[in-house]
């Protein structure tokens, strides 16, 4: 048997539950994923860095953040809970693993595809490690790196979500879960509804941010 | 005598990835003297660029040394400035801060006398309308213009050129060797150029090196009797003909021999 609520029960649900709770549920949501996030950015970028600076590191924390990535979040974010307790903590940590792996490969893949010239030019200056990787290589790896961020902000939505499934008393993920044990399905894809177009607002937000900030990173078709 | 650049028994030999040795070079003497424009011609792959990166200190000789005024070259110099075969422009830069780079990669910060000076250079290469221009609005000669006045900025005594003209179309690269010339007639540098174009480096040089195949090595030295300044007229003179001649004969010479 298919339970599929009809679109006009949606609408219905939709405006049955008050707008005060909507916000409250989306502002709960949104804020462990946008805090996840930039948590996420300040230690990728860093971390790629590194990894690129030095191949000893990258030869050695390549291999474990594999294995971090290839673990299931959904099976760690129970024993986070456990670990860090039922407070914001464990969910900005699950929300920074699900999203930080695309961007430290993203950032990576782009400082070491600057072109050897670039690298060339920077030493026939003599100029320390630290500028080449500041002034060259992380700025060629800007497009690079906001592919990575296109995906990671759109994950950090799913990372959010997935955290409050396992402990919350807010979020759209929790309002999901506790209108399904409820019953209520029309209610539930109203929520869903909300999710999915709160993850396209973010990542139109990160375009956007392209655009003005980064214009030259564009390619043409982007345009 | 003082020579500007001296390379004395110089050999090469690159590590591959897989241990195995690559014999880029062999055994190669020559000197040039201050100011002089000097153009080495080679098939490719015989260690052209190689020469570039030795003499500009970015890798160190497996054998022999390389000298500029009588000092072992053991690391990047200040007065050699260096135009890559491609522009290497940084897309995130405009135009004048493309050209400012050296100071702000080197110093870490731009005063203003080296922004007068960069606009200035700008004017005389013919772009100071695109300063604010990002580089990928500009044509290929255009962007090479940009690689050549950013190699000037720090006023390096020598300047090497590795095949800079060969991305442009011929009308182009043409106008941008004379160009080239007036350049260097109203601020004289030694110039290493090189390049694989026989007619440029006729049209171009004081005195054309010729290369072998790898492993390369010095097979000729002519020097080129061409009145200066060079134009277009120089194309029609009968000496332009007979130094193409006999450098074509060379470069096949050496590929027969290899073959
Ligand atoms: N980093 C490197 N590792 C291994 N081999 C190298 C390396 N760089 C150059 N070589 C080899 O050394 C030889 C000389 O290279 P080089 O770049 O100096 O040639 P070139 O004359 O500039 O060639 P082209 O005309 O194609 O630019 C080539 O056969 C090349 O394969
Ligand atoms: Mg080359």
């Amino acid at each position: 048997m298919f339970v599929l609520p009809a679109p006009s029960d949606i609408a219905e649900a939709f405006f049955q539950v008050e707008s005060q709770r909507w916000a409250g549920h989306l502002w709960a949501t949104v804020s462990i994923a946008l805090q996840g996030f930039l948590l996420s950015i300040a230690i990728s970028i860093p971390m790629a860095m590194m990894m690129v600076r030095s191949r000893f590191l990258a030869r050695t924390l390549y291999p474990l953040l594999i294995i971090i990535q290839s673990t299931p979040v959904v099976a760690i974010a129970p024993l986070l809970i456990v670990i860090l307790g039922t407070g914001e903590a464990p969910r900005l940590v699950i929300t920074c693993l699900i999203t930080f792996f695309p961007l430290v490969v993203s950032a990576t893949t782009g400082m070491l595809a600057t072109p050897p010239e670039m690298i060339e030019l920077s030493r026939s200056l003599k100029a320390p490690v630290h500028k080449e990787i500041w002034q060259i290589r992380l700025p060629y790896a800007t497009p690079y790196i906001f592919s990575g961020l296109k995906v990671a902000i759109t994950l950090s939505i799913i990372g959010a979500v997935v955290a409050e499934f396992v402990a919350a008393e807010q979020g759209l993920g929790y309002f999901v879960q506790f209108s399904t044990s409820y019953f209520k399905i029309p209610q539930a894809f109203a929520a869903l509804f909300f999710l999915a177009a709160v993850s396209l607002i973010l990542f139109k937000l990160i375009q956007w941010i392209q655009k003005i900030g980064f214009a030259w990173s564009l390619t043409k078709t982007e345009l | 005598m003082r020579h500007c650049v001296e390379f004395s028994g110089i050999s090469h030999s690159y590590e591959k990835d897989n241990g195995e040795k690559v014999l880029a070079l062999n055994n190669v003497n020559f000197t040039i003297e201050q100011h002089e424009f000097v153009a080495v011609v080679g098939p490719s792959g015989c260690g052209k660029s190689t020469l570039l990166r030795l003499l500009s200190g970015l890798i160190t000789p497996s054998q022999g040394t390389v000298r500029i005024y009588d000092q072992q070259v053991d690391g990047p110099r200040e007065d050699v400035g260096i135009v890559f075969q491609k522009p290497v422009l940084l897309p995130w830069l405009n135009v004048i801060d493309n050209v400012l780079f050296p100071v702000k990669h080197k110093y870490g910060r731009i005063t203003q006398s080296h922004r007068e000076q960069a606009m200035a250079l700008l004017t005389m290469t013919g772009l100071e309308a695109f300063a604010h221009h990002r580089p990928d609005e500009l044509s290929g000669g255009m962007q090479q213009r940009v690689g050549i006045t950013r190699a000037l900025l720090l006023d390096p005594d020598i300047l090497i050129m590795d095949e800079p003209f060969s991305a442009l179309d011929a009308l182009t690269r043409e106008q941008m060797g004379f160009d080239l010339l007036v350049l260097w007639r109203e601020k004289p540098k030694t110039v290493l150029f090189i390049t694989h174009s026989i007619s440029e480096a006729v049209l171009q040089a004081d005195r054309v090196l010729v290369m072998s195949e790898r492993p390369g090595t010095l097979v000729d030295n002519i020097t080129i009797d061409l009145p200066r300044p060079r134009s277009l007229d120089t194309l029609q003179h009968p000496e332009f003909g007979y130094y193409t001649r006999v450098l074509r004969d060379y470069i096949y010479q050496t590929d027969r021999v290899a073959a």
